[in-house]
C-alpha cells in the first residue's frame, strides 16, 4: 500500500499477514528510491546495448540482441560476445564497486569531498603502478600487483599513523592529505623524470583504462564483487546510525570503532579491485554517491543507488572514451572525470534554479 | 613567536640566495646586498645574488604567502579541512588555459604562461562562483566547495584530453604541473606582485568577520558581520591571490591545505593571528623546499612543489599525531 510518511515522502509498506505462529515483519521501501534506482537500471541497460552495438564494426540492435540471446553471425559472436561485453560488464561492476566505496567512506567522514582517497589508496596504489611501469618495465599482471601493494601499504600506513587509542575522522583526514601529498610528490617526479613515451604510457594507465580487458578479469572481479558487496550492504544501517555521531551510535549499542574498521577495509578491498583490474580510476568515488543523494533527494548517502549511478557512469564514460576521438581511444579514467564533471556542474546548476 | 617567526623568514631568504650550484657565503651574500643597495660594485658574485637569485627569492616568498593566505581563507570560508585554493577549480582553470596556451597558441616559456595561467584561475573561479550563487540559498560553502570541484574536474579532465592527443603539449604539462620557481625573473615578479597584494589587503579586512562566521552564519549576522559581503570579498581575494601564486609557480598544492592548518593549532582560532602568522610561515616551507629542491638532485634541479609536499608532510603527519587537533 502506498502512504505518505511523516517525512513526506511516499512510501510502500509491506507486512506480512498476522499468523499466530509467525513474527509479523513490515518494511517500509521509499518510493522514489524504486522510480530513481529502476530508472538507473534502465539507462543502463540501455547503455549497455548501445556499447555492445558501436564500434569500428558497427552492429544493428537486433543482431546484438539476437547474440546475447545465443544466435547470431559468428561476426557478431565474436565481436560482441568476446569482445566487446566483456568490457561493457566490466564497465558496469567496475563502476559500481567504485560509487559503493566511495558512498561507503564519504559516510564514514562524513564529508561530501571524502573517497577512498582520503586513506591514500589510490595515490599509493599509482605510486606503486608507476614504479613497475617506469623502473622494472612491467606489464599489466606486474602493473596490477605494484598498484595493489602500493594501496594496501599506504593505507595501512595512513590508519596506523592516525591511530592513536582509536582513530578520529578528523585525524584521519588530515594524515591522509599528508600521505597523499607526499607519495603525489613521487609520482610527478617520477613522471618528470621518465623520458616521454615511458610518462605517456603511465599517465594512461594512471587515469585508468578498460581497453584490452576481456574475460580473464571479468570472471574473477565478478567472483569477488559477489563476496564483498553483500557484506558491505550488511553495514549500510550501522553506517547510518555512525553518520549520527559516535557518541549517539554507542547510545544505540553500536561499537562504533569495530564497525569503522570493518567498512573501511570492504571499501578498501572494493577500490583495490577496481584497480588491479583497470588502473586507478579518477572521480567515480567521489561523485557517484554526490550524484545518487541528489537524484533521491535523501540527506545521507546509500550504498545500493551509489552503485547503481557508479555503473552508469563509468559504462557510458567508457563508450565515450572509445568513440570520442576515434580511431584514438582514451582511457576511461579522462572521460569518467570529464563525464561525470559535467554532469555533476549540470545537476548543481539545477538544483540552484529550481530551488 | 611572530618575532621568531619572520627571523626564520629572513634567514630562509638569505638561505635562498646563498644556495645553488655554485654557493656563497651568507657574509658575501650580505655585502652584495649592501653593494647593489648603493648602487656600486659589480662582478660575477653580485650578478647571481642580485640579478638570478634575489627575483627567485622574491617569487617564493609572495608565492607562499599567497598560498598560505589563501588556504587560510577558503579553509574559514567553507569550514572544510580538505579544502585548498585549487576547490575553487583555481588550478584546473590555470592548467586548462595553459594547456590551451601550449596546444594552439604555441606558448613555451614561463613569461607566456603567466597570462594565460592567470585568465584560467580567474575564469574558473567566476564560474564557480555564479554556478554556486544561483538559486535563492546562495553560495553556501558546501554548494562553492562541491561546485569547485565539479568544474574543477570538467576542465582537469579537458586537459589531460589534449594532453594525451598531443605528445608535445603533454610534455610542456608535466613540467608545469610540477611546479618551480626555476628562472622566474623579476617580469614574473612584477606580473603577479600587484594582484597578490591587493589579496593581501582584502584578507586582512575579512579577519575579523571571518571570525564571527565561525560561529554560525545566524549568529554572525547578528553580530553585525555581512556574511554575502564576507563571502564575496573571500573569493575576490583567493583569486587574486592562488591565481597570482599559480602563474607565477604552477600549481602549488600543498601549501595552502597545511599551513593554515598547523598555524591553527598553534596560535588558536583567531583568524587574525592565523592569517599573519600563516603569512610569514608558509614562504618559510616554500623557501625552504626551494633551497633543497636545488641541492638534492645535483646538477638539476627538483621542482619546488615536490620538495614542498614531501618534507611538509611528514611535519605535518607528526603534528597531527602529537598535538591535539582541532576541527574547524
Amino acid at each position: 500500500m502506498t502512504r505518505t510518511t511523516g517525512t513526506g515522502r511516499a512510501s510502500i509498506v509491506l507486512r506480512s499477514p498476522a499468523r499466530a505462529a509467525l513474527p509479523e515483519v513490515s518494511l517500509r521501501i521509499d518510493l522514489r528510491f524504486i522510480v530513481v534506482c529502476a530508472g538507473l537500471l534502465a539507462a543502463t541497460v540501455a547503455v549497455f546495448l548501445v556499447a555492445l552495438g558501436v564500434g569500428d564494426y558497427a552492429i544493428p540492435l537486433n543482431d546484438v540482441l539476437a547474440t546475447l540471446a545465443g544466435g547470431g553471425t559468428p561476426q557478431s559472436r565474436l565481436v560482441v560476445g568476446e569482445w566487446r561485453l566483456p568490457r561493457a560488464f566490466l564497465g558496469i561492476v567496475l563502476g559500481a564497486a567504485l560509487g559503493m566505496s566511495g558512498a561507503v567512506f564519504q559516510s564514514l567522514t562524513r564529508n561530501p569531498l571524502g573517497s577512498p582517497d582520503i586513506i591514500g589508496f589510490s595515490t599509493g596504489a599509482y605510486t606503486g603502478g608507476l614504479v613497475v611501469i617506469l623502473l622494472f618495465g612491467g606489464g599489466y599482471l606486474q602493473t596490477a600487483v605494484g598498484a595493489i601493494v602500493g594501496g594496501l601499504i599506504t593505507a595501512v600506513l595512513v590508519y596506523a599513523l592516525a591511530y592513536r587509542r582509536g582513530i578520529q575522522g578528523f585525524r584521519l583526514i588530515i594524515v591522509g592529505i599528508g600521505v597523499s601529498a607526499a607519495l603525489s610528490s613521487v609520482n610527478s617526479w617520477l613522471v618528470t623524470r621518465a623520458n616521454l613515451d615511458d610518462a605517456m604510457q603511465a599517465a594512461v594507465w594512471g587515469s585508468g583504462t578498460l581497453s584490452g580487458l576481456g574475460y580473464e578479469q571479468l570472471w574473477p572481479v565478478l567472483g569477488l564483487l559477489c563476496l564483498v558487496c553483500p557484506v558491505l550492504l550488511g553495514h549500510a544501517p550501522a553506517l547510518r546510525q555512525l553518520e549520527l555521531g559516535d557518541d549517539a551510535a554507542r547510545a544505540l549499542g553500536l561499537r562504533a570503532e569495530a564497525v569503522r574498521l570493518s567498512a573501511l577495509l570492504w571499501g578498501i578491498v572494493l577500490v583495490a579491485i577496481a584497480t588491479a583490474a583497470a588502473g586507478p580510476i579518477a572521480f567515480i568515488a567521489l561523485v557517484a554517491p554526490q550524484i545518487a543523494r541528489r537524484l533521491l533527494g535523501s540527506a545521507s548517502v546509500a550504498l545500493l543507488p551509489a552503485a547503481v549511478t557508479g555503473g552508469l557512469l563509468l559504462l557510458s564514460s567508457d563508450l565515450v572514451a572509445q568513440r570520442a576521438f576515434a580511431p584514438t581511444q582514451l582511457p576511461v579514467g579522462v572521460m569518467t572525470v570529464t563525464v561525470g564533471g559535467a554532469y555533476f556542474v549540470w545537476l548543481l546548476v539545477r538544483e540552484g534554479r529550481k530551488r | 613567536m611572530l618575532i621568531l617567526a619572520l627571523t626564520v623568514l629572513a634567514a630562509s631568504i638569505i638561505g635562498s640566495l646563498a644556495v645553488g650550484a655554485r654557493y656563497i657565503p651568507p657574509a658575501e651574500v650580505l655585502q652584495a646586498l649592501i653593494d647593489a643597495a648603493q648602487g656600486r660594485g659589480s662582478g660575477e658574485v653580485q650578478e647571481i645574488v642580485v640579478g638570478l637569485r634575489l627575483p627567485r627569492a622574491f617569487v617564493g616568498a609572495i608565492v607562499g604567502a599567497a598560498l598560505g593566505v589563501s588556504g587560510a581563507l577558503i579553509q574559514a570560508l567553507t569550514r572544510n579541512p580538505l579544502a585548498d585554493p585549487g576547490i575553487l577549480g583555481i588550478n584546473a582553470g590555470a592548467g586548462f588555459l595553459v594547456t590551451v596556451g601550449i596546444g594552439w597558441f604555441g606558448v613555451g616559456d614561463i613569461q607566456g604562461y603567466v597570462w594565460f595561467a592567470f585568465a584560467g584561475a580567474a575564469l574558473a573561479t567566476l564560474l564557480v562562483f555564479v554556478i554556486g550563487a544561483a538559486g535563492p540559498s546562495g553560495a553556501t560553502p558546501v554548494r562553492l566547495t562541491l561546485v569547485g570541484v565539479a568544474l574543477g574536474a570538467l576542465l582537469s579532465g579537458v586537459s589531460s584530453m589534449i594532453s594525451l592527443l598531443n605528445p608535445a603539449v603533454f610534455n610542456g604539462m608535466r613540467f608545469w604541473g610540477a611546479g618551480t620557481l626555476t628562472s622566474r625573473d623579476e617580469h614574473v615578479l612584477w606580473a603577479v606582485l600587484p594582484f597578490i597584494l591587493i589579496g593581501l589587503v582584502l584578507a586582512a579586512t575579512v579577519a575579523a568577520p571571518l571570525n564571527a562566521i565561525a560561529l554560525g552564519e545566524d549568529l554572525a549576522s547578528s553580530l553585525g558581520a555581512s556574511v554575502v559581503r564576507t563571502r564575496v570579498i573571500v573569493i575576490v581575494a583567493v583569486t587574486l591571490l592562488a591565481g597570482g601564486a599559480t602563474a607565477a609557480a604552477g600549481p602549488i598544492g600543498f601549501v595552502g591545505l597545511m599551513v593554515p592548518h598547523v598555524v591553527r593549532w598553534f596560535v588558536g582560532p583567531d583568524q587574525r593571528w592565523i592569517i599573519v602568522f600563516t603569512a610569514v610561515c608558509a614562504p618559510i616551507l616554500l623557501l625552504a623546499a626551494d633551497v633543497l629542491g636545488r641541492v638534492v638532485v645535483p646538477p638539476q634541479e627538483m621542482q619546488v612543489g615536490i620538495v614542498t609536499a614531501f618534507i611538509g608532510a611528514p611535519v605535518l603527519v607528526f603534528l597531527a599525531r602529537r598535538r591535539k587537533i582541532t576541527g574547524l
